[in-house]
């Protein structure tokens, strides 16, 4: 149906004719006719608007969407205050494009360079670019920034994501560099195993932090093994735990890279997401993706451009140091509206709930016999616990009602708390799982 | 301003209730940040504010004509956001059991379906985030293909000098060394430079098709043999599909493997430079090699692994989905046929103003050369774009594609009405006047926005990055 065309079927007989043309074929007369096709497409013929949103609704209802998310590993439940879709949904916003012509569109590059000043303050990194696909691309297309003709090598804790490590993996096998894991002790990244592994033609080391059995990194005694051997230390962060813990900066990392999901973007069954890729100034011009910078115009204003378009595909193709065009802009803007909106009281209050009620939770659920925490370090948000019946039963058990539990890992559970889940709410599961478990 | 210089200490919103739990003992100290973020104190209302402020000085589809050739900027349903915002597609975590997802799973399952009659494939994928994320995973499949042949001499792409600057970029981060092709006076594949540089080095072949001049190439079915005569894979840029779909497939001209963007076939919004999709469809060849999500579905034993997590921009497959059904068969070939007249009806008035690169019948975009005015009047590609943003609309690419000196390119998209089209006609007239009677003029434009041209050598000498307080 429709299509959106404005034009109807006369007017377009009309302008075809008008040009000199009988028949829309003669405009594809290049096409040879092998490949010219002669029936319709096999698919359906087009719907009403209002039969496309029923079926459409229709789809959506055979998913559950849990009132009660307890589960993290990469997507995180936090609360979205409702001037982050207000804002982000202005059309001016949605429906345009990269702001190639800077006269018209100061608004999308002043709030691309706002973004990238706000993901430098939540690190305390000097530079950020102005998006990536995700966390997990992020960190690859950051482990592929440090390769140089002397070093090669990228090393990846297994404490972090397991589609993190498995994205560098693939990016390391496409360009054909030495890709190496390194082992997890007590849940931490081994720093002497990493000392062990690491040599002069290691590029680079990824750690996650916290890491994705939710404990903290040694971070420190990691980066400065790392930076002994001359390679490059980056540093995977959840941006909301940012609000509480040390940054990145004050680890010494040289790359920053994240999920930025937590800042704003709702779970959406992994999509779309945000990641960004904050660095050390001596590193800006090997940056990735677009990047948004201040000038002035021909009249002395301020006037903010796309900028070291140099590193970019379009200037350099296969020179280019990456082949990033479209990022995640709108999303980036999301984050931009959630740490504007929320300041810096308001990501330091997301992050002690989360961290008091995690911690809360753990302590009550820990006193039921059978649970008990695998990991005796510290933690943010998330935690690990055995479990006295089958994890899988569990998880079946909370389902049906309503709860959606820590994610199952052979039969321990990965808990996540964050501060959309009340006091009541946590002692009501701690009840319910209590129940399942005498059952 | 900047949200940064609006802020005022103190200054917040209250999103958060207070801690109803008992507090536990924090980290050690040498674990905590030392200073909070600098990030703005403002209230909603100044927010608010700064925001609507910054959104009169954008420009989208919605505002006005948006010809940006190569980027297919048609109209962005509303119908989309409705269906992508249901409570029951945001609010699902990607990693939650498959039996309360399955929703999720039939909008991937039925996209692909359709999707691949589309394009004459059997599987795709939909975990690349965004079309150039698209080319380098399909590029993996073939490298996928070649390796698990045993064969190790395939280290060069094919690509003609048209291209978009993607293709060779992916090719380099996928270890290939890249053949460049020239386009012949037609603005085709050169056929006897694509013989001599099919050999068993070749992985594969990268093309567009229509190209990026606007050309529907005639040799599409010889160049697809050529190269799997000499044993590389095909691979199909799909920017281009607006014109084709209903009309022909890259299936059908010997493409082994295709990238789409939905955000520009299929409606998606730009967002001001994403989120996009760049979903991967293969020939039963190259299916196995797909990526995965190993947290969702395990690893698939010869898939190339992930290239982001999850299943990609599920939000936006929604939206495609909900437009590939609102348009069905007949829609989908109605807006293709109706965005190459619209692109031949534009030409067409253009071309008395400004001469087109090849002159020939276009599919839906097409190319003018500024070269001669440049010669003539010192007047380039660049200052007839600013000029058209004074007459209100968004000026065409600039200087792509690089076979074209001062190139200028078209892509009205099916969206446009016939009035649409001849103010923009009218618009190219004013300018070649302008030209005519006052060059200088132009220099200056353009006059009607809020910055005139900036500076951007400086920009990138002493790059200033972000907003720092004194």
């Amino acid at each position: 149906m429709g299509g959106y065309l404005p034009s109807t079927q006369n007017e377009r007989n009309d302008m075809l004719k008008s040009i000199g043309y009988k028949d829309i074929n003669d405009l594809y007369k290049d096409v040879p006719s092998q490949v010219l096709l002669k029936t319709d497409l096999s698919i359906p013929k087009g719907l009403s608007e209002m039969d496309v949103r029923s079926k459409l609704d229709g789809i959506a209802a055979k998913n559950i969407a849990f009132p009660v998310v307890m589960r993290g590993a990469g997507a995180y439940d936090h609360y979205i205050p409702a001037i982050v879709g207000s804002v982000t949904s202005k059309e001016e916003f949605s429906t345009t494009y990269t702001p190639y012509q800077a006269e018209l569109s100061q608004g999308v590059l002043q709030s691309i360079f706002e973004f990238q000043t706000m993901i430098c303050e939540l690190t305390g990194m000097d530079v950020s670019n102005a998006s990536m696909y995700d966390g997990s691309s992020s960190a690859a297309e950051a482990a592929m920034m440090c390769l140089d003709r002397r070093r090669q090598q990228v090393l990846v804790s297994q404490a972090a994501h397991p589609e993190t490590i498995e994205t560098i993996r693939t990016y390391c096998w496409g360009r054909n560099v030495p890709f190496n894991t390194i082992p997890v002790k007590n849940g931490l990244t081994d720093v002497e195993a990493l000392k062990s592994m690491i040599n002069n033609k290691t590029a680079c080391v990824f750690i996650q932090q916290p890491n994705f059995l939710g404990q903290i990194e040694q971070a420190d005694l990691l980066n400065k093994v790392t930076h002994e051997a001359g390679a490059k230390a980056i540093m995977g962060v959840y941006p909301t735990s940012l609000g509480m813990l040390k940054t990145p900066a004050e680890y010494d990392a040289d790359i920053v890279t994240g999920e930025g999901q937590p800042l704003g973007l709702a779970l959406n069954y992994g999509g779309p997401y945000l990641g960004f890729m904050a660095c050390k100034k001596e590193l800006t011009r090997s940056l990735p993706g677009r990047i948004v910078g201040e000038t002035k115009d021909n009249k002395g204003n301020r006037a903010f451009v796309l900028t070291l378009q140099a590193r970019e595909q379009h200037i350099r193709r296969e020179k280019a140091s990456s082949n990033v065009c479209s990022n995640q802009a709108l999303c980036a803007m999301m984050a931009a509206v959630y740490m504007a909106a929320m300041g810096p009281e308001g990501i330091e209050q997301a992050a002690a709930l989360s961290f008091h009620k995690a911690h809360y939770f753990a302590q009550e659920l820990t006193k039921i016999e059978g649970f008990s925490l695998i990991y005796d370090g510290e933690y943010f948000n998330e935690f690990i616990t055995s479990c006295p019946i089958d994890a899988k039963q569990l998880e079946r058990a909370l389902m049906e009602k309503g709860i959606l539990s820590g994610l199952v890992l052979d039969n321990t559970m990965l808990w996540c708390v964050t501060e959309k889940l009340s006091k009541e709410t946590l002692d009501d599961v701690v009840k319910t799982i209590r129940e399942v478990c005498l059952i | 301003m900047l949200i940064f210089e609006i802020s005022k200490k103190g200054r917040k919103s209250d999103y958060l209730p207070a801690c109803d739990v008992p507090l536990s003992a924090l980290p050690q100290a040498s674990k905590l940040r030392k200073d909070p973020p600098k990030l703005p104190e403002l209230s909603e209302i100044e927010l608010t504010r700064h925001y609507t402020r910054l959104a009169k000085q954008a420009f989208g589809v919605n505002s006005g004509f948006y010809p940006l050739g190569s980027c297919t900027m048609k109209y962005n349903p509303r119908v989309n956001e409705v269906t992508a915002s249901n409570p029951n597609f945001m609010g699902i975590h990607p990693l939650q059991p498959l039996e309360s997802a399955k929703g999720c799973r039939e909008v991937l399952d039925l996209a692909e379906s359709l999707l691949c009659e589309v394009t004459g494939m059997n599987a795709m994928s939909f975990q690349p985030a965004a079309g150039a994320h698209g080319e380098y995973t399909g590029l993996l499949l073939i490298k996928k293909y070649h390796e698990l042949r045993g064969d190790h001499l395939r280290t060069k792409i094919i690509i003609p000098d048209s291209a978009h600057g993607t293709n060779p970029a992916s090719a380099a981060m996928v270890g290939y060394s890249v053949v460049n092709i020239p386009s012949d006076a037609n603005g085709c594949v050169d056929m006897d430079a694509l013989k001599k540089a099919c050999t068993d080095e070749i992985a594969g072949l990268m093309l567009t098709n229509p190209n990026t001049l606007g050309l529907f190439d005639p040799n599409i079915l010889e160049i697809t043999q050529l190269v799997h005569a000499c044993g590389g894979l095909n691979y199909y840029d799909g920017a281009n599909l607006n014109a084709i779909m209903g009309k022909s497939r890259p299936g059908d001209m010997g493409f082994d493997v295709v990238h789409l963007n939905l955000h520009k076939t299929f409606s998606t919004p730009h967002g001001g430079g994403g989120p996009g999709s760049g979903p991967v469809g293969c020939k039963n060849i190259l299916k196995s090699y797909l990526p995965d999500s190993i947290m969702i579905e395990g690893r698939k034993p010869e898939s190339i692994g992930q290239v982001r997590s999850f299943y990609g921009n599920f939000g936006i497959v929604v939206r495609a989905l909900t437009y590939i059904l609102s348009l069905g068969s007949d829609g989908l070939k109605a807006a293709s046929e109706t965005a190459v007249l619209n692109a031949n009806y534009l030409m067409h008035q253009v071309k008395e103003y400004f001469p087109v690169a090849y002159d020939h019948v276009c599919m839906h975009e097409f190319v003018l050369t500024l070269e001669k005015t440049k010669h003539d009047k010192n007047i380039s590609a660049l200052d007839v774009a600013k000029g058209l943003i004074d007459y209100g609309m968004h000026p065409p690419t600039m200087y792509f594609p690089l076979i074209v000196h001062e190139a200028l390119m078209l892509e009205p998209t099916e969206t446009e009405s016939r009035e649409s089209l001849d103010q923009a006609a009218m618009a190219f007239k004013a300018i070649k006047e302008k030209i005519d009677m006052d060059p200088d003029a132009l220099h200056a434009a353009p006059l009607s926005t809020p910055i005139g041209r900036p500076d951007e050598v400086n920009a990138a000498r002493n790059p200033i990055l972000r907003y720092t307080s004194k």
